[in-house]
C-alpha cells in the first residue's frame, strides 16, 4: 500500500476517475549508492564473456576497471573465475563477449605479449621469475623490450625494493618466496608499465612477509601506477583496495570501494568470515 | 726417473689424447645441450649435422689447396671452417623451416621431435653419404707434429717419448676459444640472456618481449658453428668417416647427460668424463704399471680393461650410472 494519496484510489472504483488495468511496469531499477566509474576508467575489461578454448564459458558479464592512481582488487572465493578475470583482461582468455580498453584505446584484439608492450605489467601467479638468472638479469630481461637505457628504471625498483639490490647478483631461484614475488614485480616495473596487474602475488608467503609485501605495493601505487590485484586474503586486500570486485561463479556480485565492502554485512559474511 | 717414465707413457697414450677427444666431445655435447634447453628435445640429428658440417668444410679445404692456398704449418681446414659453418648453418636453418616450425606451431609433444629429428638424421646421413662417399677421407696437412716422440727422448733423455701432434694443440686451443665466446655471448650479452631467459622460463621469456622465433634461429645458427668445429677438430685428429661421426652420437648424448641436459658447464665436464673414462679404460696400462710398479708385483697382462672394439660400452655404462643414481647429471640440468 502506498503512502501517498494521490496515488491511492480509497477503493474509489469509479471508471471516470481513476483508470483501470495494471499500470505502468516499466520499473527503473534502483540505482546503486557506490558505483564503479568505467567510462573513464584507465583499464577496463566490459562485460566480458568467455572460456578457455571452446569449453564452457568461465566469466558471465564480468566487469573488472581500475581508475589512474588506484588500486583495484578481485576477491571471491575458490573457483570464483577471479585468476580467469584478470587473464582475459590480459588477453589469455578467449572472449566471446565484451571488450578490453585501455587508456580509451581497445585492446581486445591485441596479443598478451603485445599489451606489454602497449603499457601492461603482468605477474602470473606462478614461475613468474627466471629461477636460473641473477636478480638483474630477471630486471634486465623485463626490460627487453626497451631500447634505451634501463639503469634508472633499475635503480628505481632497487629503491621500491632494497632487498634485491643486496641480491642482484644472486640467481633469483635462491631467493626466499616474498623475495622472489619482488623480483617478479621488479621484472614487471622495469617496461615502466602505464599498469601493473599482480595475480595472488601473496600466495604461499608467510603473514609477516604478506605485510611487508601488500606495503609494497602500496608504495607502487604511490608512485602513480594503477594497479589491478587478484587476492586469496580478501581481508587485507580489501583494507588496501580503492575499489573491490567480489566475484561469484564469474559473475560481478558485488562491487563498490574496498571499505564499503568490507562494511557490507553480506559480504563480510559470506566472504570474509563474519 | 721411473716415475717420470711413467707419467710421459700416461702422458702420451691417455692424457693428452683423452684431452682432445674431450675438447671435441664436449664441443658436440654444447652443441646438444643447447638444442635441449632452448628447443626442448634431442637432437638425434647432431652427429650427421657434424659429418655435414665437416663434409662442406674438407670439399672447401680441397679447393683451397687446388687453388694452392694454405694456411703454414696449421691445416688449411682452419681456414675453410667459415665456409662449412655457413653450409651447416643453412642446412639447420632449412630443416628448422621445413620440420620443425610446422611442429612448434602445433605445440607437439618434446617426443615427436625426437622422432622427427631421428629421420631428419637419416636425410643427413645419406646427403653426406650422397656427396662425398662412405669412406675414409682425409684432409689434415700442414706440420704434423710440434714434438715427435724421438726429438723428446733427445731432449729428456727419457726412455719413453712423448709425441704431440699439431691437430691435438689445435683441438684444444679452439676448443677454449670457442667455448670462451659462447659462455661471453651466453651471460654478457643481452640475445644471449634472452636466450638463457627462454631457456629457463618460456611463457614469462613470452611476456618479457622476447621473439621466440628469433631465439630459434640464433640457437640453430650456434648449435650449426658448434657441431662443425666439433667435426672438423675431431676429423683433424683422426680421420673423417660419416659412419664414425654418427657412432659418436653416443658418446656426445652420453657427456651431454652425465654433465645434465641443458648445463653447458655440464655438457663440457662432462664431454671430459666421458672422453678420460673411454681412453684409460681401453689403454693398456702395462707399461705404466711397470714403472711404478715394483718387479715381483709387475702385471703379466696387458692391464687392458675393455678392448678398444668396445669403447662405447663404457658411454654406455656410465650413462646408465648417472641415469640410476643421479639422473639430473653432475650440474643439475633439467630432469632427464
Amino acid at each position: 500500500m502506498s503512502q501517498n494519496p494521490y496515488a491511492d484510489d480509497r477503493g474509489n472504483k469509479d471508471a471516470s476517475i481513476t483508470k483501470p488495468g495494471p499500470g505502468p511496469t516499466l520499473h527503473r531499477g534502483a540505482i546503486p549508492a557506490e558505483r564503479p566509474e568505467t567510462q573513464s576508467a584507465f583499464l577496463i575489461g566490459d562485460q566480458m564473456t568467455g572460456g578457455y578454448g571452446g569449453g564452457a564459458d568461465i566469466l558471465h558479464d564480468c566487469t573488472i576497471a581500475v581508475d589512474a592512481g588506484e588500486i583495484a582488487v578481485i576477491v571471491g572465493p575458490n573457483g570464483a573465475g577471479k585468476s580467469t578475470a584478470m587473464k582475459a583482461v590480459f588477453g589469455m582468455l578467449d572472449l566471446r563477449k565484451g571488450s578490453v580498453r585501455l587508456d580509451g584505446q581497445d585492446i581486445t584484439a591485441l596479443s598478451p605479449q603485445d599489451r606489454v608492450k602497449a603499457g601492461m605489467g603482468f605477474v602470473p601467479q606462478n614461475n613468474n621469475i627466471f629461477t636460473s638468472m641473477t636478480v638483474e638479469e630477471n630486471l634486465e630481461m623485463g626490460a627487453f623490450i626497451r631500447r634505451d637505457d634501463i639503469r634508472s628504471t633499475m635503480e628505481q625498483v632497487y629503491d621500491l625494493f632494497p632487498i634485491l639490490r643486496d641480491k642482484r647478483r644472486q640467481p633469483a631461484g635462491e631467493l626466499s618466496g616474498g623475495q622472489r614475488q619482488q623480483v617478479a614485480v621488479g621484472r614487471a616495473l622495469m617496461t615502466k608499465p602505464k599498469v601493473l596487474m599482480l595475480d595472488e602475488p601473496t600466495a604461499g608467503v608467510s603473514p609477516i612477509v604478506m605485510d611487508e609485501l601488500f606495503d609494497r605495493i602500496i608504495e607502487v601505487s604511490r608512485t602513480g601506477i594503477p594497479i589491478l590485484m587478484v587476492e586469496q586474503n580478501a581481508r587485507q586486500a580489501l583494507n588496501i583496495a580503492d575499489k573491490g570486485y567480489v566475484l561469484v561463479q564469474g559473475r560481478n556480485a558485488y562491487t563498490g570501494t574496498g571499505k564499503a565492502l568490507m562494511e557490507d554485512d553480506e559480504v563480510r559474511r559470506s566472504f570474509l568470515g563474519g | 726417473m721411473e716415475p717420470l717414465n711413467a707419467l710421459v707413457v700416461l702422458a702420451n697414450f691417455v692424457l693428452i689424447p683423452a684431452t682432445a677427444y674431450g675438447a671435441q666431445l664436449a664441443l658436440g655435447a654444447l652443441g646438444v645441450t643447447l638444442i635441449y634447453g632452448i628447443l626442448r628435445f634431442s637432437n638425434f640429428a647432431h652427429g650427421d649435422t657434424m659429418a655435414f658440417g665437416t663434409m662442406a668444410v674438407i670439399l672447401a679445404t680441397w679447393g683451397l689447396q687446388s687453388l694452392g692456398v694454405g694456411f703454414g704449418v696449421l691445416p688449411t681446414a682452419l681456414l675453410a671452417l667459415p665456409v662449412g659453418i655457413a653450409v651447416a648453418a643453412a642446412l639447420t636453418l632449412g630443416t628448422d623451416r621445413l620440420v620443425y616450425r610446422f611442429y612448434r606451431g602445433r605445440r607437439a609433444a618434446p617426443v615427436i621431435f625426437v622422432i622427427a629429428s631421428l629421420g631428419v638424421m637419416f636425410v643427413y646421413n645419406g646427403l653426406t653419404r650422397f656427396v662425398i662417399g662412405t669412406d675414409d677421407q682425409r684432409f689434415e696437412d700442414g706440420e704434423r707434429f710440434i714434438i715427435t716422440a724421438r726429438e723428446f727422448r733427445e731432449m729428456t733423455g727419457l726412455a719413453e717419448g712423448l709425441a704431440l701432434r699439431t691437430t691435438q694443440v689445435i683441438t684444444i686451443v679452439v676448443a677454449v676459444i670457442v667455448v670462451t665466446a659462447l659462455f661471453w655471448f651466453l651471460n654478457r650479452t643481452r640475445t644471449g640472456k634472452s636466450m638463457r631467459a627462454y631457456s629457463d622460463n618460456e611463457d614469462l621469456a613470452l611476456l618479457s618481449g622476447i621473439d621466440p622465433e628469433r631465439v630459434v634461429v640464433i640457437t640453430w645458427l650456434i648449435v650449426a658453428a658448434l657441431a662443425t668445429v666439433a667435426g672438423t677438430l675431431y676429423g683433424l685428429d683422426k680421420s673423417f668417416k660419416p659412419f664414425t661421426y654418427f657412432q659418436l652420437l653416443l658418446p656426445i648424448f652420453a657427456a651431454a647427460i652425465v654433465g645434465g641436459l641443458g648445463s653447458p658447464l655440464g655438457a663440457i665436464a662432462g664431454g671430459f668424463v666421458i672422453a678420460f673414462a673411454e681412453v684409460t679404460i681401453t689403454y693398456p696400462l702395462k707399461r705404466v704399471l711397470g714403472y711404478l710398479m715394483p718387479e715381483s708385483l709387475e702385471p703379466d697382462g696387458l692391464v687392458q680393461l675393455l678392448s678398444t672394439d668396445y669403447k662405447f660400452a663404457v658411454s654406455f655404462a656410465i650413462l646408465l650410472i648417472v641415469l640410476l643414481f643421479r639422473p639430473t647429471g653432475l650440474f643439475a640440468g633439467k630432469a632427464v
